[in-house]
């Protein structure tokens, strides 16, 4: 029989972290495409950010297209066509390290670029900060339970464990007695990467959401037509999202002259 | 053929005094907020000289616009979709702010808050990035009027074009002499590179008048759109991390007024028009294979607006009756295709910019007075615009992909005006051979003279307004109580003076500039005469004229929106 935590854990929580995250990212579509941006701060500072970013998002791409091999494909398929359980964790430890690693070095240079350039220091808000504490321990968990597997042997394969009870969330039947099996390591990486998950939809991540694939087919010359819709410009549309950003600076010490306060107006137009 | 419509501008560089009152009123309508100090939608810069962002135009370094491929196919200078697509964490090309320059205010706080000292107070520089002090280096314009252009006139990447290819050590004290200004705006192409980098989508061209907007709800702040225009003319925003331009003041313009810029001109050197073009063959002359032929090609998609054929095509795409009747009288169609004086900024980008300039005769003239020659005289005119050749290069350079022939015989035809219409003030015969020279008639040279000398608001702006069956979809539009009497008639609402809705900005400029354009009285006070000064006002009583006259005027708002 599974503990209430384990219920709770296991067996309640995923639901309510999809629940958040995707009632949150449909509310927030709704209501604050405007916010909805990669927020680049390339502008302030290139060279270090030109190695960076390229090393953080290729790296996390690689470990996404891991977790998604390691989670969704059942043990018995890879069993079937005749991968054995050693070369596929050999297979899975390498490729899984140098993504880990490379994303976390891509991370930690992003961070000191963050730290150590002032405009870009500047441009981060509270909301980043907490984004980036939530991504460093998932991460660090996440990197950590590779590491440890290479030492601790004995530890059941998270393919027995953590990979059938993820798919049971999908058919709505949480199978919370094999998530309890589960390393300790492996616990603590997904209850981080819980919470993760539920800060998605309100940080700046949500630019992933948003993945522009669909250049690849668009034409190149987009035209549009006026709205026909009826819209009282007058009226200010009100968003269900605080601005990310777009204030004068009030507490820095010295005063714009003649700036007005806070102007919102969405220069360029801003219809759909 | 498919008939569309396209806003566009020309500017008569030879009336631009380089006084900025066009950046400067453009500033404060649109890019006056946080995230935006270095955003200039329209900038003037002094040729020759770095431009801005410094050296935009040297395209090897940038990757703005389009090449072609090896098949001959349009292709993003910068990369294929998957190239762009996979450099999309980290721009490799894109201008860092050090490029263009680092905004700045002063601790003017400073001079009044600062204790007793034995030296002045001063306002330090602050900068607007890091609020921290800093050091004025660079600016939108740090080079006009050629200051300190003969120390960094090798950066300006045009003569160093033209320094490659002639044989001869460019004088430098020639240089000194030779300088124009150029007002640049968003080229609201007609094959935008910008549109065709942006990964989401977000950037498109209104099919109704083709001006360029970026869709602030669907920019995602992919930035490929700062890298893709070879103008350098979307910038990005570094507060709200959106992608923003020079939108041709479209508020302004969909109820018939001009632009900021244009409005604001104190030379009136720019003109606004419309232009019909064949949408069908915009790709194809854009990848018309030499550069040189890019200029022809591009006016030959601009279709002729009193050809029967083009009028029944556009009808059958849509377009007002106002239109087509605009279209006839557009000056830009006049000076563009008609007297072929004005040319696109560096066609060699193939992204058929929108907005023309008729390049400077000025400098030359100049040096010719300089040198005690009659600077009016058509012979000697003819002489300088050919043996000068450094100037006609430099224009070509930036006018018509090197083609020195093109700009020549722009300048001719500008040399010509003058000689020929010194005659006709002076009371003399005119002489009709100066016009046969330059391959026009007299009469033609007349109608320049007119629409470049004399032109009069109505005939500089020949802007149709935006349709009132489309009038509820603009914005700031519809309030059902502005009617007459109406609550929200005069700011009156129900609880007492500006209660109640505000009057849109757009109307309330539009009827201001409606009574100032045709007002006896310049400065409109006319339309006060017999009106209370409330500042007078003792607050008793009704007196007459404390409320404007009611009747007619409130019709006249009442149909404000875009029935002209």
């Amino acid at each position: 029989m599974s503990s209430v935590v384990d219920i709770l854990l296991w067996g309640v929580l995923p639901y309510v972290v999809l629940l958040v995250v995707i009632g949150g990212t449909i509310w927030r579509y709704k209501y604050d495409q405007f916010g909805w941006t990669t927020r680049s701060s390339q502008l302030y500072e290139s060279r270090l950010l030109r190695i960076a970013s390229p090393l953080f998002h290729f790296g996390i791409l690689a470990v996404l297209v891991g977790h998604i091999v390691g989670l969704v494909i059942p043990k018995s398929w890879t069993d079937a066509v005749g991968v054995t359980e050693h070369m596929y964790h050999m297979l899975a430890l390498t490729i899984g390290i140098f993504a880990g690693v490379g994303t976390f070095v891509g991370m930690a240079l992003l961070i000191y670029r963050r730290r150590k350039t002032g405009p870009v220091f500047m441009a981060t808000t509270a909301n980043d900060k907490l984004m980036y504490i939530l991504l460093v321990v998932t991460l660090t968990a996440g990197l950590a339970t590779t590491i440890l597997s290479l030492w601790d042997t004995s530890e059941t394969s998270y393919r027995d464990t953590v990979s059938p009870w993820f798919r049971s969330i999908w058919i709505l039947q949480p199978d919370v007695a094999a998530m309890s099996e589960a390393g300790l390591s492996f616990k603590v990486h997904v209850l981080f990467a819980f919470v993760l998950f539920m800060a998605w939809p309100f940080t700046r991540l949500v630019h992933a959401f948003t993945a522009p694939l669909h250049y690849l087919f668009r034409p190149y010359i987009v035209y549009r037509s006026r709205d026909r819709v009826t819209r009282s410009g007058s009226v200010p549309t009100r968003r269900g999202w605080d601005p990310v950003g777009t204030q004068d600076r009030h507490n820095s010490g010295y005063r714009r002259s003649g700036s007005g306060s806070t102007r919102r107006e969405k220069t360029g137009s801003g219809r759909r | 053929m498919r008939v569309m419509a396209q806003t566009a501008m020309v500017m008569t560089l030879d009336k631009c005094i380089g006084c900025h009152t066009c950046s400067v009123t453009c500033k404060q309508a649109w890019t006056n907020r946080a995230g935006t100090e270095y955003v200039w939608f329209n900038n003037v810069e002094t040729r020759p000289g770095q431009g801005y962002p410094r050296r935009y135009e040297d395209q090897e370094k940038w990757r703005g616009g389009w090449t072609l491929n090896r098949r001959g196919n349009l292709q993003l200078k910068s990369g294929n979709r998957l190239q762009k697509l996979f450099g999309i964490f980290a721009s490799p090309v894109q201008p860092e702010l050090d490029d263009y320059y680092e905004p700045w205010t002063y601790d003017y706080e400073n001079l009044v808050a600062s204790p007793a000292t034995d030296d002045f107070p001063v306002a330090r520089p602050k900068s607007l990035i890091t609020g921290k002090d800093t050091k004025v280096e660079w600016s939108a314009n740090w080079d006009d009027s050629l200051g300190g252009t003969a120390n960094t006139d090798e950066q300006d990447p045009v003569l160093q074009k033209i320094r490659e290819q002639s044989e001869e050590q460019i004088r430098l004290e020639f240089e000194k002499t030779f300088m124009f200004y150029l007002p640049r705006i968003c080229e609201h192409c007609l094959n935008p590179s910008c549109m065709a980098s942006c990964p989401s989508g977000a950037i498109y061209k209104r099919s109704e008048d083709g001006i360029v907007l970026v869709d602030q709800d669907r920019c995602r702040g992919w930035r490929q759109c700062i890298t893709g225009c070879p103008y350098k003319k979307i910038y990005y925003n570094h507060k709200s991390g959106k992608a923003e331009k020079c939108t041709f003041c479209y508020p302004r313009v969909e109820v018939g007024i001009p632009t900021v810029c244009a409005e604001t001109c104190v030379g009136r050197m720019r003109y606004i028009g419309i232009f019909l073009y064949d949408a069908d063959r915009v790709t194809e002359a854009a990848a018309t294979p030499d550069e040189k032929d890019l200029y022809e090609a591009q006016l030959d998609i601009l279709l002729d607006p009193n050809d029967p054929e083009v009028q029944r095509a556009a009808r059958a795409e849509g377009i007002p009756e106002d239109w087509l009747e605009a279209a006839k009288k557009s000056p830009v169609y006049t000076l563009a295709k008609e007297l072929k004086v004005a040319l696109p900024l560096h066609p060699e980008y193939r992204t058929m910019p929108m907005v023309w300039y008729v390049p400077p005769l000025s400098p030359i003239v100049d040096l010719l007075r300089g040198q005690g020659h009659d600077g009016e005289d058509a012979d000697v005119l003819f002489g300088a615009i050919d043996s000068l050749r450094i100037p006609v290069e430099y224009l070509a350079e930036l006018f018509t992909a090197g083609d020195t022939d093109v700009v020549t015989n722009v300048l001719r035809k500008l040399a010509a005006m003058r000689s020929y219409m010194r005659d006709l003030t002076l009371g003399q015969d005119p002489d009709e051979s100066i016009a046969e020279a330059v391959g026009m008639t007299g009469s033609q040279i007349q109608k320049m003279y007119r629409l470049m000398a004399i032109a009069k608001y109505d005939e500089r702006y020949v802007i149709p307004t935006a349709h009132l069956e489309e009038a509820h979809g603009l914005e700031e539009m519809g309030c059902s109580l502005d009617v007459d009497g109406g609550p929200g008639m005069g700011q009156m609402g129900g609880l007492g003076e500006a209660s109640g809705r505000p009057t849109p900005v757009a109307i309330e400029n539009f009827n201001a500039l409606r009574a100032r354009q045709t007002s006896e009285d310049p400065t409109g006070n006319s339309e006060l005469s017999g009106r209370v000064n409330l500042l007078n006002w003792d607050g008793q009583g009704n007196p007459d004229g404390l409320f404007p006259a009611g009747q007619g005027d409130g019709a006249a708002r009442g149909d404000a929106g875009g029935s002209r």
